[in-house]
């Protein structure tokens, strides 16, 4: 129905036609539905994040065997929230309440790797199969990945020095809050996000409405398309610096995959966006080993890897 | 009254400080407001999401940041 709406309005209004009127449909088609989607999701997963802090995490993974400590922290992963800057309290506290190593960073590959961002985009532009394949992957690469890195005895690249603490913690529960409160408080996270983004949304879909009204299929699909084995890690080597622009990029995967981009090529970029960010390395820096961080960013981007191959594999 | 912002010094840590002392001078009186940013420090609080606020030894909320009038709340839930 919206896009009749759209089509009224650019055919029928403004006289539009051709690769004009292609490009600026896209663009008012797109932007109007990602932006409606984007704040619905938003809101509902912050709404469930209210239930959940890190601390309350961090008390429910104390003392768990290794495996099955990797699978719970991989699935708070996708509840909790995380920004950056609180990777080093995080991961101290985790070591301090001797959660190990690779758990820990079950946790930290799996929390930016499904952040409500990447889900909302996902979902609003590929529809729930992909979103719930990308969750799947997202996890077994977390689950994987700290599996591996506990394995490794790595330890000793940790460069600070933390004592474990005395007795265990206590359960800080579930956090205590209204409905109405959680909702407030939703509404406000959700409000701070889309502040964020919305600009990143704009540019995002522009340039992807140019793309395509103007960019011929054949273009990206000879580039990006099955025929380039290089095309998976390439994505996921230009993917690292990106962080930020997680949101403008969702836009265009859309249409570089409608042009024909692999799925498995787009989905191993955005994992490397979300999953794999430099900001977040260089503030480990200051308590982890160089090599601990390499050996991290080497296995995720393997990982990612696999799974773009993996996914095109299965689409053919 | 000693409140403590907990943060290593991201964006968010700083809009808490703002916000904290928005809602001091809302509450008036005397308080001291103090920034921890030893990472040592805020591990005793056993906090591990950033932003932390910490109103008289008591931690008040991690991982957010409060607005104004919730700030003001916490603090007059502690004078009492």
């Amino acid at each position: 129905m919206w896009q009749s709406l759209v089509n009224y309005f650019t055919v029928d209004m403004l006289g539009l036609s051709g690769r004009l009127n292609d490009t600026i449909n896209f663009f008012i088609y797109d932007t109007v539905k990602i932006l409606f989607l984007l704040i619905v999701i938003i809101f509902v997963v912050s709404y469930l994040r209210t239930h959940f802090n890190t601390e309350y995490v961090r008390a429910h993974l104390q003392g768990k065997s290794e495996l099955y400590g990797n699978i719970l922290a991989a699935f708070f992963g996708i509840i909790t929230p995380f920004c950056s800057c609180s990777a080093i309290p995080l991961f101290l506290g985790f070591i301090q309440a001797r959660i190990p190593l690779g758990v820990t960073f079950s946790f930290l590959i799996s929390s930016p790797m499904n952040n409500e961002v990447a889900i909302a985009l996902l979902f609003t532009l590929f529809g729930w199969k992909i979103t719930a394949i990308y969750i799947g992957f997202g996890l077994l690469v977390a689950i994987i990945g700290g599996f591996v890195i506990g394995k490794m005895n790595l330890e000793k690249y940790i460069l600070l020095d933390v004592k474990p603490m005395e007795g265990e913690l206590e359960d800080v529960g579930e956090v205590k809050m209204s409905q109405k409160q959680r909702a407030k408080e939703a509404w406000h996270y959700t409000y701070d996000i889309f502040k964020q983004i919305w600009l990143y949304v704009l540019v995002g879909v522009g340039i992807g409405a140019l793309i395509h009204g103007y960019v011929p299929a054949d273009f990206i699909a000879k580039y990006a398309g099955g025929d380039n084995w290089y095309g998976v890690p390439l994505a996921v080597i230009l993917g690292i610096p990106m962080y930020s622009n997680a949101a403008g990029v969702m836009p265009l995967v859309e249409v570089l995959t409608e042009k024909g981009m692999l799925l498995g090529t787009a989905l191993s970029f955005m994992m490397a966006i979300t999953a794999l960010s430099l900001p977040e390395a260089m503030i480990l820096k200051k308590i982890l080993h160089v090599r601990l961080i390499g050996i991290f960013f080497g296995i995720v981007g393997f990982g990612i890897i696999c799974i773009g191959y993996l996914f095109n594999f299965i689409l053919q | 009254m000693k409140i403590e912002i907990l943060g290593t010094g991201c964006a968010k840590c700083k809009t808490l400080e703002e916000v904290v002392k928005q809602a001091v001078a809302k509450v008036g009186g005397f308080h001291q407001v103090e920034k921890v940013e030893d990472i040592m420090k805020i591990m005793e609080y056993n906090v591990v999401s950033t932003p932390g606020l910490v109103i008289d030894g008591v931690v008040k909320s991690t991982g957010k940041v409060p607005t104004v009038d919730e700030v003001v709340k916490m603090i007059e839930e502690a004078q009492k």
